[in-house]
């Protein structure tokens, strides 16, 4: 089975994309195909001007350095058995640290953790279950401050949250932008979201792009079926909300 | 002014947990509904909806405790019942109550019709069978529900049908209040508009008197409830129609809820979200004065020592701070204040008002 079929499109530094589709769109494949983590049967991925290469193990390594994901459960994320000190320490393993002093980790993981408004003294040897839903969304992006990729792929990462939440962790993935220059490409079914995040949007159907651009020409004057669906299936404030339009 | 649906009267309840700590869940809730209309209920997740709407139904049991209040259903006060009685007499009938994985609860062996015979049965129904199919069949039809789900099992049905048919079961005696708590969150938004158009449709052809609708969605209470209340910490911090609360909020707590509100319509992308830092307070030890007050822009020092008491305004508005309306209306309009897109007719006059 084709999952995701034929699909074009490039991400530029400093970029925020978004790919907005339903559930079993091909979304999270797709985004699995950009981690390497499912192969790819036909077509060439291309990173930093050059064909994506992550044949051996280590240059797979070397390729996780650069694109990182935010998945969907938090929860899920964590290994429950790793305190959370551990968690953000190989993270610094990771971007070459290991043989960094003591003193000198643990200010990184201070400066991280205060960057998400989590205090890191309060943190240490606790376990990720220990946190609450909101406190672990955090901890996913003090993670991806001290990884610093040149690309964090977020999988619906405010799904589970609130909307005030949402906000605040909008915030700190916008300064993170801001300061790293990294591009984020949002995986969501939120068309609000994608609406107000995004340089560019992609609309996934069936696994292939129906239709992409700026989030003005795409969200508000949409030329395909299926993005005019999902725009109408979602509660507006300003514009009457047609229940009944299908 | 309608008949008063439901009232609740300074209602407070608490989790007792294993370790015999008391979280006040919910600590002081007042509330009134009239018959047709429909309340929205908003806040953090943490806040103590849920609490709440499990406390309105009158029927405890470990870990949550009633502590004070009254719940009047119709002119009746449930809030001393026996759970026993309040099993026989209220749920079902007086109120239905929807949980967010309520599709999740139906046992996958049985049918459909067999939960419809159930329901009637437990409540005393003198109908025979086939009386009842023949009502449920009508139920269903007129809440666009193919009656043919009635043969199904609830293993047969998508998620978004599994919540209708739910709901349309739930309220098939017609209750005078229907809870529902995040009744969509759990689906896709196609089905989460199927299951808002039934909820619209229950309360138009008067299946239910009334409605809560709990949700942290606020342009999903904006477009489903007359009115809304904003929780924080156990308690309500503001109140209005839906209008009012999404376009001219005054409490603070409120306005940063309503700036985070995203939406794809013109004029939104060009506004700044607001972000409210920090968490909700832990309800084991609520904060002695305002409970927003350590995360409130504004707060002032008497705000951490003096708890602010729910004033009216504007007609039937509430408010939970020590400001004025018209000081808070003065703070925000110098830029700090809402992602304001256009203002709906009628609000400047509201505003006026005051
Ligand atoms: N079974 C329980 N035992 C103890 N505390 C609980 C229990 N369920 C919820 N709580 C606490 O009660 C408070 C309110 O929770 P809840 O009503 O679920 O809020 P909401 O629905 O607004 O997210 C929270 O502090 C939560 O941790
Ligand atoms: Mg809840």
């Amino acid at each position: 089975m084709t999952a995701v079929d034929h699909v074009d499109f490039d991400f530029n530094e400093g970029e925020i994309v978004s790919i907005v589709g339903e559930s079993g769109s091909g979304k999270t494949t797709l985004s699995k195909m950009l981690l390497g983590l499912i192969s790819v049967t036909d077509g060439q991925l291309y990173f930093q001007g050059k064909p994506r290469d992550i044949s051996s193990r280590r240059k797979k390594q070397e390729y996780w350095k650069n694109i990182q994901p935010i998945f969907q459960d938090p929860f899920a994320s964590y290994n429950i058995f790793h305190k959370i000190d551990s968690v953000l320490l190989d993270c610094l393993n990771m971007r070459g640290f290991r043989s960094a002093s003591n003193a000198q980790k643990v200010d990184m993981m201070t400066e991280a953790c205060s960057f998400v408004n989590l205090k890191y003294a309060e943190l240490t040897n606790k376990y990720p279950f220990e946190l609450s839903g909101g406190q672990m969304q955090r901890l996913m992006i003090a993670r991806i401050f001290l990884l610093k990729p040149k690309i964090l792929m977020a999988d619906e990462p405010t799904s589970m949250i609130d909307a005030c939440s949402r906000a605040t962790i909008l915030d700190m993935l916008l300064k993170l932008r801001d300061e790293t220059k990294m591009t984020v490409i949002f995986i969501t079914h939120d068309i609000g979201l994608a609406y107000y995040i995004s340089d560019k949007v992609y609309i996934m159907e069936h696994g292939k792009f129906v239709e992409s651009g700026k989030p003005d020409d795409v969200i508000l004057r949409p030329t395909q079926d299926y993005t005019k669906r999902l725009i109408s299936d979602v509660p507006k404030i300003y514009e009457p909300w047609d229940l009944d339009a299908i | 002014m309608g008949k008063v649906m439901l009232e609740v009267k300074n209602l407070k309840t608490k989790y007792v947990t294993r370790f015999h700590e008391d979280v006040f869940a919910v600590d002081g809730v007042s509330l009134k509904i009239e018959e047709g209309r429909s309340l929205g209920i908003a806040g953090e997740s943490g806040c103590g909806k849920s609490t709440l709407a499990l406390s309105l139904m009158g029927y405890y049991f470990a870990p949550l405790h009633y502590l004070s209040g009254d719940i009047i259903v119709d002119g009746v006060n449930i809030a001393g019942m026996k759970p026993d009685e309040v099993r026989r007499k209220v749920l079902g009938q007086e109120i239905a109550y929807i949980p967010q994985a309520a599709m999740n609860a139906l046992n996958p062996t049985m049918k459909i019709n067999d939960f419809v015979n159930d329901v009637m049965y437990a409540h005393g129904s003198k109908m025979k069978k086939s009386e009842i199919r023949e009502m449920a069949e009508a139920r269903f039809n007129e809440l666009g529900l193919p009656p043919e789900v009635l043969d199904k099992h609830a293993v047969e049905l998508s998620g978004g049908m599994k919540q209708r048919t739910v709901i349309a079961i739930s309220t098939i005696l017609s209750p005078k209040v229907l809870i529902a708590d995040e009744p969509s969150s759990a689906l896709d938004v196609s089905s989460q508009k199927l299951v808002i158009r039934m909820m619209r449709q229950l309360m138009q052809k008067g299946y239910i008197k009334s409605m809560i609708f709990i949700t942290h969605e606020l342009p999903l209470l904006y477009n489903v409830t007359d009115d809304i209340a904003v929780m924080y910490a156990g308690q309500f911090v503001e109140q209005g129609t839906a209008n009012e609360m999404v376009f001219d909020p005054v409490h603070p707590y409120a306005k940063g809820l309503m700036g985070s509100i995203l939406v794809p319509e013109a004029g939104t992308r060009e506004v700044k979200l607001t972000a409210i830092p920090g968490t909700p307070p832990n309800l084991k030890h609520p904060p002695e004065g305002c409970r927003f007050a350590d995360r409130c822009p504004y707060a002032v020092p008497t705000c951490r020592s003096l708890a602010p008491e729910m004033k009216t305004f504007s007609g039937n508005r509430e408010y939970r701070c020590l400001f004025s309306v018209k000081k808070l209306r003065e703070v925000y309009s110098d830029g700090t204040g809402r992602r304001s897109g256009e203002k709906p007719a009628g609000i400047d006059e509201l505003i006026a008002d005051q």
